[in-house]
């Protein structure tokens, strides 16, 4: 079947295209059409039945014309040829090559929808990832195997905490970072994209970085498929080649909000603000493919970015993202006008598997209660600060002043930080107990009498 | 033999004749297995638990004439099953780290012998029923199997084997049936898990389902047999609480289902659970534990189905007697599932896109929680938990309404709380507990007759401590008099000294009821002292900086629930702390009245 050409199409429209009269085609095959001016498109069969067959086209429908339209049934899932050699390439969402170097070439071709990887054959993440950065290795740590999204809004410097990520992560004990990088952009602007790539070039890691770009003037339809592209590229990183592989995704509410331009074409009934009933399950498909395998040495860290629709993180893009990922890194853009970098709102930002990869035998005893206590004094302090707003901070008691004091520098100097400041995490806990020692002792109930005794300093009630 | 017509992301229109609704299907080359579930003329609608890429028009398709059934036998515990009930450790070692699609492999391994030891009340020439207790086998240390009798069988048994090792393909006896016909009988059997299975009567629930966990067990409990839901928005802690109660709760078997959620989440619980003893048994948590596992990324007709999976599995054990208690995580995502199969055949939505028979299937999955007794006249239970993922923390949204009306108690995780790391964030003014006098009953007789009052009185004290807070956002502390700033006080002791629990703790993961109460009784004990001085006219102020306050919300995490007369000593020396402040301020010869 592979090699005949249909001149079927009975209509277009908005990326999809119905084909009559084509028995016996594979659903989810691949599909090659060549348009009047010989140009050839891609695409993929959603829907196969014996008297309609339906396309989805990835370059789109535009100035197609159905009447000089070729189709060929390629017989088999979208794949992506794999190598060592990807290493360094640029991809476009389809995975052809946009660096005008030649395709890559392996018999090793994978379907990029990959198949679910087994639960019980999962290894826990417990291998704490040092960013180097205060509000997230402190109090939402990162681990090996995670997937810990950005959520973000327009304007603020998503991109930025997330090429400081990629540049500073390691491991405990190690030197340098020994991540290969997959990046992929789907719907993101050029400048967003080249802001990336020379992030990557800056710290000479482009060699261990693989590209797959889609960016916000391309096909829609590929967007679905770039994430799939470079997780596919991904899981061979880690788990053929046993790299450790740092994943970052930008803009996944791009990706949502073309799933939802073709569920609407395909007339699927809406479920939240015109989003397929399907998204959270499509999302799963993505997220799901980080983590790390047992007896593998490789894993998949993710570190999706998601741009919140008007700062709404109840939004169903944000929302069913959260009930997938391991936890959020909350952007904020108060404190970004305040000119704090990186503006994380610590409060509704989470990692879950924070537990099991601190303490003891990953970072220090104390951590923790350490971030517990940062996390309720802070708390406690929005509140005093709230207060403050309202009846005015000259109204306030002594220990409420005190609160407040430690609410500002806590912004100021755990969470704020340079771009190119790259903390330890024991600068991290000690900067935490330098600030938490502006509190009395007693005001401190989540850490334990002993840390009290240990690393407070001073500061009586 | 039919064939296939037309293929729609997990669903396929097939020309399969003479099918009806439910059964089980097999198509394609590579045998990928579904269920129909609409029929129209020799045309009929099925949707396949496996992804269907690949599949064409023109291939095969066959009915197998049964409907989705689980095996019911020893080899269930410890298991970790996929949404259709396929052994995922045996599929791992059959294909790999990832699910490779129509690999058949049975339920509960084939291969072991397990030590059958008849029940002697059975005789050959006796009469058999549905439900009857043949024999047992001791699956794990601190679990007996009971072989039953499948609850249709209705005859004489013609022979029982004698206590020895058999497979599970083996006969371990013979069945003559009312109608003649001759049935083999093994230590497993096959039910369809859309069908409640029967027993002989409903039960009153009676005794609390004790969880270890605070603000449950002491302000909003479960009977055994009950219906619970833990409704939250994402963050709120939700999987974590399911994990502790999966953990420490007194039942018998817990049956744990990961419904459309993290695989790392199910990764924790199987690699965590060998290694944590029974608080109750001491045996590894693992030996009365059995996982269905759905994770989010897998098929999801798989997951509609993996719910009611659990739930059979769940009566198979209450039949014999036990009491079990089934988590589902989550029944939002049970829902959506529903949701989009009925979206992809074009059912007409009403709230959310849900389809209009939501509640219904709802109320009927919860309606197959109880305590019963089984046919064999024992007793047993089935606790439900199901976990509710409401869109944007939206309560309001159709799941969480219909469960809210389903379910007995309400236990509302607050993202709030959540925010400020108080965990676990149960919010006590939206939560509720229909069972609190029957659990009130259990907890005079077992640990207090002073239960219901100190919970009522710790529940007024936090009710009047949230309108006083609303004041102080509005105007400040000083605003209040003394006597409301210690109440103020005092609630916040109630909610760090005994609302807010470390999981990760070692010593306040889990309280027993009597380290439960005797907290309680202590801070309440702190409250009424301090109150006293108030009224004498003590300022509240010198009362907050007492060291004793700052102790008291360390006690649970520094006295276990073994070490209670210690805990004990602490609260009987709580007057003596107070005693100083008593003689400064009862000394005058007048007692002032405390200015309110």
């Amino acid at each position: 079947m592979k090699n005949i050409e249909f001149r079927t199409a009975s209509s277009a429209q908005g990326g999809l295209v119905v084909m009559a009269g084509v028995p016996g085609v594979a659903a989810g095959s691949r599909v090659q059409l060549r348009d009047h001016a010989g140009r050839v498109r891609s695409g993929l069969v959603i829907r196969s039945a014996d008297d309609a067959v339906l396309v989805e086209v990835f370059e789109g429908t535009d100035e197609l014309d159905l009447e000089r339209t070729w189709v060929r049934f390629l017989d088999e899932p979208f794949k992506l040829p794999l190598s060592r050699d990807i290493l360094g390439r640029v991809f476009n969402g389809a995975g052809l090559p946009r660096d005008g170097r030649p395709p890559v070439i392996s018999a090793d071709r994978r379907d990029v929808n990959g198949e679910p990887l087994n639960p019980a054959a999962r290894a826990y993440p417990r291998e704490f990832i040092q960013t180097g950065i205060s509000a997230i290795d402190g109090m939402n740590s990162l681990t090996r195997g995670q997937k810990l999204p950005i959520f973000s809004g327009g304007g603020l410097p998503h991109n930025r905490v997330a090429a400081q990520i990629v540049r500073q992560a390691k491991l405990l004990g190690e030197e340098a970072a020994e991540f290969v990088v997959v990046f992929a952009a789907f719907g993101a602007s050029h400048a967003d994209a080249r802001f990336f790539q020379e992030s990557f070039e800056e710290s000479g890691v482009l060699n261990k970085v693989v590209m797959f770009l889609n960016l916000a003037d391309e096909p829609v339809i590929e967007r679905l498929l770039t994430p799939r592209a470079a997780l596919t590229a991904a899981e061979y990183l880690a788990f053929d080649l046993d790299y450790h592989v740092l994943v970052v995704m930008t803009d996944m509410t791009a990706y949502a909000e073309a799933l939802r331009e073709v569920a609407v074409l395909r007339g699927d009934v809406p479920a939240r603000k015109g989003y397929p009933g399907y998204l959270y399950s499509d999302l799963a498909e993505i997220y799901e493919r980080a983590g790390r395998i047992k007896n593998r040495r490789g894993s998949i860290t993710m570190i999706p970015v998601l741009s919140m629709p008007s700062d709404d993180i109840t939004h169903p893009i944000p929302d069913l993202s959260g009930y997938i990922t391991e936890g959020q890194i909350v952007l904020g853009r108060e404190l970004s006008n305040q000119g704090v970098y990186p503006p994380v709102t610590v409060l509704p930002s989470l990692s879950r598997l924070m537990k099991d990869g601190i303490g003891k035998h990953f970072t220090r005893e104390d951590h923790p209660h350490v971030a517990s206590q940062l996390f309720a004094s802070y708390a406690k302090a929005l509140e005093v600060r709230g207060l403050a707003a309202i009846i005015g901070a000259e109204e306030l008691s002594d220990a409420d002043r005190r609160t407040l004091a430690f609410a500002d520098a806590f912004e100021c100097r755990f969470i704020g930080q340079g771009e190119d400041e790259d903390r330890s995490i024991h600068e991290t806990l000690n900067l935490a107990w330098e600030l938490l020692s502006m509190l009395p002792p007693d005001a401190l109930t989540r850490v334990s009498e002993e840390e009290l005794a240990k690393y407070h300093k001073g500061g009586e009630a | 033999m039919g064939k296939i017509l037309e293929i729609n992301g997990p669903l396929v229109k097939l020309e399969l004749p003479q099918t009806v609704i439910g059964e089980q299907i097999r198509v394609g080359r590579q045998g990928l297995v579904g269920e129909v579930i609409g029929r129209d003329g020799d045309t009929a609608l099925a949707q396949l638990y496996e992804d269907t890429a690949g599949l064409r028009p023109g291939e095969t398709a066959e009915g197998l004439g049964w409907p989705l059934s689980v095996e019911l036998g020893p080899g269930l515990l410890g298991a970790i099953f996929d949404g259709v009930q396929r052994p995922l450790l045996a599929m791992r070692a059959r294909s790999g780290d990832r699910i490779a699609r129509g690999v058949a492999v049975p339920a509960l391994p084939r291969d072991k012998a397990w030590h059958f030891v008849p029940d002697p009340a059975r005789q050959a020439g006796g009469s058999l029923a549905g439900g009857d207790v043949l024999g047992t086998v001791q699956e794990t240390e601190s679990i007996r199997h009971r072989i039953l009798t499948p609850p249709l069988i209705q005859g004489e048994l013609l022979e029982l084997a004698p206590e020895g090792d058999y497979t599970l393909d083996e006969a371990i006896g013979r069945v003559k049936l009312a109608d003649g016909h001759i049935e083999k009988l093994q230590l497993f059997h096959r039910w369809p898990v859309r069908t409640p299975r029967p027993f002989r009567q409903r039960d009153h629930a009676v005794a609390p389902l004790i969880t270890g966990q605070r603000i449950l067990d002491t302000f909003y409990p479960l009977l055994k047999g009950g219906k619970a839901a833990i409704p939250g928005p994402f963050g709120a802690g939700k999987t974590m609480l399911q994990q502790q109660i999966a953990r420490w709760c007194n039942a018998e078997i817990v049956i744990y289902v990961g419904c459309g959620e993290r695989g790392n989440e199910l990764t924790d619980v199987l690699e965590s659970m060998p290694e944590l003893k029974d608080p109750h048994s001491g045996r590894p948590l693992m030996e009365r534990t059995l996982l269905v596992a759905n994770t989010s990324n897998m098929p999801v007709v798989a997951r509609e189905a993996s719910i009611y999976v659990g739930i059979t599995l769940a009566e198979y054990f209450r039949d014999q007697g036990y009491d079990v208690v089934m988590v589902a995580d989550s029944t939002s995502r049970w829902a959506e599932a529903l949701r989009e199969v009925a979206g992809r055949l074009g059912q007409m939505p009403v709230e959310e896109g849900y389809p209009a028979y939501l509640g219904s299937r709802l109320a009927a999955f919860y309606e197959r929680a109880g305590r019963v007794e089984t046919l064999a006249g024992d007793h047993g239970s089935v606790t439900l938990i199901g976990a509710v993922s409401p869109p944007g923390g939206d309560f309001s949204e159709p799941v969480t309404s219909h469960t809210k009306e389903i379910i007995q108690t309400f236990w509302a995780l607050s993202k709030e709380l959540a925010d400020a790391r108080h965990y676990p964030a149960v919010d006590w003014l939206e939560s509720f507990s229909g069972y609190v006098s029957s659990a009130a009953k259990w907890w005079a007789q077992h640990v207090d007759p002073n239960w219901e009052s100190a919970r009522a009185e710790a529940l007024d004290l936090l009710a009047a401590s949230e309108e006083l807070q609303r004041i102080v956002n509005l105007v400040g502390v000083e605003a209040l008099s003394s006597e409301q700033r210690w109440t103020l006080e005092a609630a916040g002791l109630i909610k760090e000294g005994l609302l807010q629990q470390s999981a990760i703790d070692e010593v306040d993961s889990f309280a027993s009821p009597e380290k439960q109460f005797a907290l309680l009784a202590a801070l309440l004990e702190i409250y009424r002292q301090g109150m006293k001085l108030v009224k004498l006219g003590a300022p509240a102020r010198r009362l907050i900086q007492m060291p004793l306050l700052a102790q008291a919300r360390r006690w649970k995490s520094q006295h276990s629930s073994d070490d209670i007369a210690a805990l004990k000593a602490k609260i009987a020396a709580i007057p003596a702390a107070f005693e100083p402040l008593l003689q400064e301020y009862a000394a005058p010869s007048t007692p002032r009245e405390a200015s309110s």
